[in-house]
């Protein structure tokens, strides 16, 4: 792999957190495509994601990520049970903003308008003015990715986005993820819903019991699975 | 049994005829309460969150310490009070004693910590779910802290009324370092301990019904507000 597709060097990575071992040596370089990791419940996806933000810090190994424009990339993450601040929606994508130090100097004015382009882009503007915390939980997870998409990433990782939410919502906020990655960010999408890896991703990661036991390109992957676990895992016997 | 007909009757006639004594007696403990609250709603808030989110060396201890000092005793507060405000005192040259300022300052020694414990508890459980989301954001420890206090400020406002009605119900500290003086010191609960004593229930009474309304008052206010947030901001 060039070095300018590269996304992110994990090396030796391990995470042992109350005696069990969630991660056991992860050792891959991911391309700068759209990427899934996919594997069944209790394999490691989450910790690896959480490891990967520097959310959690690692037993061993070490996260490397290439740089963009010779700058450290910008990396922001969505969860699965989005958590929103107890103010209106706009004033949740500002307060993200602020945090921010590319942004936290902008007059108030820009911010505002920074927070109804990235809730237009969710097709939230509407809604721009009501307490985020009232909203159903689709509305909430696509505030929460109006959020990440206002820090303008370069990588957006997220935590199975759609895993709580009903048929129609997870239908919008599929519609919002290809958005952000024809804008230009990397994404590296943990979920459970292979009819959504199977559309988004290009690069597939399956994970079983904190390791990676397969990774390949996602039509690979779909239709020949090369190791035991991600068979049984397609197949629906490894949940 | 007529006695006491009597006394609620000559009761409710001084609350409601606007006797200056009794209003002067009110307007005092309301100020000298509320000044207590909000310094230590600021300390104890602060104090809260800071161990809510903070994580450093001795941290338990410092929980079971605070939730400990809800339980202090407001005469040894009192004294401890008296005893550093006395002319002999290291703050003895600051003549607070027998001022409403040393009240102030034991009220405030009281409640800080039930305000402390109590905010702890509120924003630490709030700390639970916002973590992971404002560590992504990059959100530091004080700026953490600042946003949960605002994130919990309704749930906050009931921490802040048990602290009030600590302060409003307190006798023996306020006794102790205000000592009782008529126009001076003198409050609901000082006025009705000393008003008892000498068989004066009418006004005893008048107060305690008073003193009995604000809390009931405060209490159904910060019932409706909370109430009003949950359907406003979720």
């Amino acid at each position: 792999m060039a070095e300018s597709d590269e996304l992110v060097r994990l090396i030796g990575l391990q995470f042992e957190g109350r005696g069990h071992r969630a991660l056991d040596g992860i050792d891959t370089v991911l391309p700068r495509k759209r990427v899934a990791i996919l594997g069944p419940n209790g394999a490691g996806k989450s910790v690896l994601l959480r490891v990967m933000h520097g959310l959690l810090k690692p037993s061993a190994g070490v996260v490397a990520w290439a740089h963009v424009n010779t700058h450290a990339p910008r990396v922001a993450m969505v969860f699965q049970r989005p958590v929103l601040l107890r103010r209106s929606v706009e004033d949740n994508v500002i307060y993200a903003l602020r945090q921010s130090a590319r942004h936290r100097h902008e007059p108030a004015a820009r911010l505002r308008d920074r927070a109804q382009l990235a809730l237009a882009g969710v097709g939230l503007a509407h809604l721009s003015g009501r307490p985020g915390r009232v909203l159903s939980g689709g509305e909430q997870q696509r505030v929460a990715l109006a959020r990440a998409w206002s820090l303008e990433p370069d990588v957006l990782l997220l935590d199975e986005p759609t895993a709580s939410l009903d048929p129609g919502a997870t239908r919008a906020v599929e519609g919002i993820i290809h958005e952000i990655a024809a804008s230009g960010v990397a994404i590296v999408l943990v979920t459970h819903h292979r009819g959504i890896a199977k559309r988004f991703a290009e690069h597939i990661v399956f994970m079983d019991r904190g390791r990676i036991a397969e990774e390949s390109v996602a039509p690979q992957f779909f239709s020949a699975p090369a190791s035991e676990p991600a068979r049984a895992y397609l197949e629906g016997d490894l949940a | 049994m007529n006695w006491i007909g009597e006394s609620l009757h000559g009761a409710v006639a001084l609350a409601t005829a606007g006797d200056a004594r009794l209003w002067a007696i009110i307007f005092l403990s309301l100020q000298v309460s509320l000044t207590a609250v909000a310094l230590a709603a600021v300390a104890g808030c602060l104090a809260g969150a800071a161990v809510a989110v903070g994580r450093f060396p001795g941290r338990r201890l410092a929980i079971v310490l605070l939730n400990a000092a809800m339980g202090l005793p407001p005469v040894v507060v009192g004294l401890v009070v008296y005893l550093l405000l006395s002319r002999a005192g290291p703050l003895g040259s600051m003549g607070l004693l027998f001022t409403p300022g040393a009240m102030v300052i034991a009220q405030f020694l009281l409640i800080a910590p039930i305000i402390a414990a109590l905010s702890r508890q509120v924003i630490e459980d709030a700390w639970r779910e916002y973590e992971e989301q404002l560590r992504s954001l990059g959100v530091s420890g004080l700026g953490a802290a600042l946003t949960l206090i605002w994130d919990t400020r309704f749930s906050l406002v009931t921490v802040l009324l048990a602290g009030l009605g600590r302060a409003m119900a307190e006798v023996g500290a306020v006794m102790i370092v205000g000592g009782n003086i008529d126009g001076v010191t003198r409050v609901m609960t000082t006025a009705i301990a000393l008003e008892t004593s000498k068989g004066d229930l009418p006004l005893a009474l008048a107060l305690g019904l008073i003193l009995l309304a604000i809390v009931l008052g405060l209490n159904g206010l910060a019932y409706a507000v909370r109430e009003w947030s949950v359907r406003r901001y979720g």
